[in-house]
C-alpha cells in the first residue's frame, strides 16, 4: 500500500477519500437521523442536470453541479417542508427530471464527451490538486456550520415540533441542511460520482448508529468508517484493477450486510 | 385591562381541506390550571399546537402573555404526546433535557452553565438525574414521558403546555406528578390536554371541552349544556369513574 503512494494521484486520491470523508460523516450522519436519504438521492441524481448545463454552456463542471443541486435543493426543502416522509412523488420526479434534462442537454452538446461516464461512477484517480482545496474549503464550511448551529441540529433532528415550539428557526435549518446535502454532492461526485453519492452518505452514519450514545459520536465514528471503505475501496481498486468509486460503495456495503452478523457474534462471545 | 395567560379570538384552522377547529374563544387567566377534553381527532391537540405556534391559524388570533407566542418563548414549557419518538436516536437524558432551554439560549452558541444547572434540577425534581447518561430509546416509557417533563420544567416556564401527560406513566406517578403541579400551579399557569379526566378532577380549576368547536366553563365541572354540544367529549369521563363534584347534577339546574 505504502509504495502507491509515491505517485501523485495516488495521494491526491488518498487526500480526496479523506476530505470527503468528513462531509460525509457530518452530513450524512443528520441525513441518516432525519431520514432524509431519500431526499439526498433525488438531489444527487438530480445533480446529473447540472453537469448537462455546465456542457452545454461551457461552465466548468463542478460549477454547473454545484449550482444546479443547490437548485435542486431548495425545491426539494420547500416542497418537503411541510410532510416529509409523504413527498416520495415529488422527490421522484424530480430526482428523475434532472436526470433527463441532464442527458438531454449532453445530447445538444456538440462534439463527443469522454469523461461524462466519470460524473456517474466517479474518477478519484484523476483528481486534480485544485479539486482538493475546493474540497477542504467545503469541508470547512459545513464543519462550522455544523459546530456552530450544533445544538439546533440537533434538537430538530430529534423533535422538530417541540424545537418550533422553542424558537429554534426549523425552516431555515432544514433548508441549510438540504443546502449541505448540495455540497457534499459536488464533494463526493469524483470521489464515487453520482449515482454512488447516496450509499458513502448513509451506510457509514447507519452502521455508527447504533454506537452512539451522541450526535456528534455518531458523526465522529461515521468520519472514520467512511474513511476507512475509501482507504480499503482505493487499495482493493489498485490491486485488482477495478473501477474505484464502484470498489469503495462495494466495501462499504460489506460491512454493512456484515455488521448484523460481526453484532451477533460479539454478543454470543460477550 | 386586564392581561391574560391565553387569548384566543375567533380563531379557524382546517387541515387538507378538512375543518379541524372553528370559531375558538378562549381567555385564560394566570395561574389558572386548565384541562382541555375531547375526544380523539377532537383537534385538542391541534389546538395545542397552535398555542405554541407550531401551527399558523387560517383565520383569528392566539395571544400568550399579550404576545405571539414566538415571540415569549422564553416563558413556555411544553410536554408533547410520547408517540413518535424516534428510539435509536443517539442522544442522552441530559442533553434531551437541555433542550428544554432552547428558548433561552443564544443562537449559534452553547448551552450555558446556567443552562446545565437548570436541566440538572429539573432532572432531580422528576427523579432521574441519576439516569442522565442513559439513552432515551433505553428508558422505559414512564421513565421517557419523566425527562419530557423535567425538559419542560427546564424551561423555568411561567406557562406550562402538557399533551396527554400521563398517558403511559404508572398510577404512583400521576398522583406525584398532579402533587407537584398543584405546587408548581402557585406561581405558573397550566393547561393540560388530556381524554381521561379520573386523576386530573381534583387538581383543575377549569375545563374546556373541545369537538371542532370550543366551550369553556370557569370551575372545575362539566355543564350539561358542554354534554350537549360536546356530546362525544365526556363518554370517556364517565366511564372512568369520574368523581361526583365533577359532573353537575343534571336535576339540579
Amino acid at each position: 500500500m505504502i509504495e502507491v503512494l509515491q505517485f501523485e494521484f495516488m495521494r491526491n486520491a488518498l487526500f480526496a477519500g479523506l476530505l470527503a470523508s468528513i462531509a460525509c460523516g457530518i452530513i450524512g450522519t443528520l441525513v441518516v437521523v432525519n431520514r432524509i436519504v431519500f431526499i439526498s438521492g433525488g438531489i444527487a441524481h438530480a445533480a446529473y442536470g447540472g453537469v448537462g448545463i455546465a456542457f452545454y454552456f461551457g461552465l466548468a463542471p463542478l460549477l454547473g453541479i454545484g449550482g444546479f443541486s443547490l437548485f435542486i435543493a431548495a425545491i426539494m426543502a420547500a416542497v418537503t417542508i411541510r410532510s416529509r416522509h409523504r413527498s416520495d412523488t415529488v422527490i421522484g420526479a424530480l430526482w428523475a427530471f434532472g436526470m433527463a434534462l441532464g442527458v438531454m442537454l449532453i445530447d445538444l452538446t456538440p462534439g463527443y464527451n469522454v469523461d461524462l461516464m466519470s460524473y456517474l461512477f466517479g474518477s478519484i484517480l484523476t483528481v486534480p490538486k485544485s479539486d482538493l482545496l475546493l474540497m477542504l474549503i467545503l469541508d470547512l464550511v459545513i464543519l462550522a456550520t455544523v459546530v456552530l448551529f450544533y445544538k439546533d441540529f440537533l434538537a430538530i433532528s430529534f423533535d422538530e415540533e417541540f424545537a418550533t415550539a422553542m424558537g429554534v428557526p426549523t425552516r431555515v435549518l432544514y433548508f441549510a441542511l438540504l443546502a449541505m446535502i448540495a455540497l457534499v454532492v459536488v464533494m463526493i461526485v469524483r470521489v464515487v460520482g453520482l449515482i454512488l453519492v447516496i450509499a458513502l452518505l448513509s451506510i457509514p452514519s447507519y452502521i455508527s448508529e447504533k454506537y452512539s450514545e451522541s450526535m456528534r459520536t455518531m458523526m465522529i465514528l461515521s468520519i472514520i468508517f467512511s474513511a476507512l471503505f475509501v482507504m480499503l475501496g482505493l487499495w482493493l481498486s489498485y490491486s485488482f484493477n477495478l473501477t474505484s468509486g464502484a470498489t469503495i460503495i462495494m466495501v462499504a456495503a460489506a460491512f454493512f450486510f456484515l455488521n448484523p452478523l460481526f453484532d451477533r457474534l460479539a454478543n454470543k462471545h460477550g | 385591562m386586564r392581561s391574560w395567560a391565553i387569548e384566543i379570538k375567533d380563531l379557524w384552522f382546517s387541515y387538507n381541506g378538512h375543518q379541524v377547529l372553528q370559531e375558538v374563544n378562549l381567555n385564560v387567566s394566570e395561574k389558572e390550571f386548565l384541562a382541555i377534553l375531547g375526544p380523539n381527532g377532537s383537534g385538542k391537540t391541534t389546538l395545542l399546537k397552535l398555542m405554541l405556534g407550531v401551527l399558523r391559524p387560517d383565520k383569528g388570533s392566539v395571544r400568550i402573555f399579550g404576545e405571539e407566542p414566538c415571540k415569549v418563548v422564553d416563558r413556555i414549557g411544553y410536554v408533547p404526546q410520547d408517540t413518535n419518538v424516534n428510539k435509536s436516536f443517539p442522544i442522552s437524558v441530559f442533553d434531551t433535557t437541555l433542550m428544554g432551554r432552547l428558548g433561552h439560549a443564544k443562537r449559534s452558541r452553547r448551552y450555558s452553565a446556567h443552562d446545565r444547572l437548570m436541566a440538572q434540577k429539573a432532572l432531580e425534581t422528576v427523579g432521574m438525574w441519576e439516569q442522565r447518561k442513559r439513552h432515551i430509546g433505553k428508558l422505559s416509557g414512564g421513565q421517557r414521558q419523566r425527562v419530557f417533563i423535567a425538559r419542560a420544567l427546564a424551561a423555568n416556564p411561567d406557562i406550562l403546555f402538557m399533551d396527554e401527560p400521563t398517558a403511559s406513566v404508572d398510577r404512583e406517578f400521576q398522583t406525584e406528578l398532579y402533587e407537584f403541579l398543584r405546587e408548581l400551579n402557585k406561581s405558573v399557569t397550566i393547561l393540560v390536554v388530556s381524554h381521561d379526566l379520573s386523576v386530573l378532577s381534583s387538581y383543575i380549576k377549569s375545563v374546556a371541552c373541545v369537538n371542532q368547536k370550543l366551550f369553556y366553563h370557569d370551575a372545575a365541572e362539566i355543564t350539561s349544556e358542554m354534554l350537549d354540544m360536546a356530546y362525544h367529549c365526556p363518554v370517556e369521563l364517565v366511564a372512568h369513574g369520574l368523581p361526583h363534584r365533577v359532573l353537575r347534577d343534571h336535576e339540579d339546574d
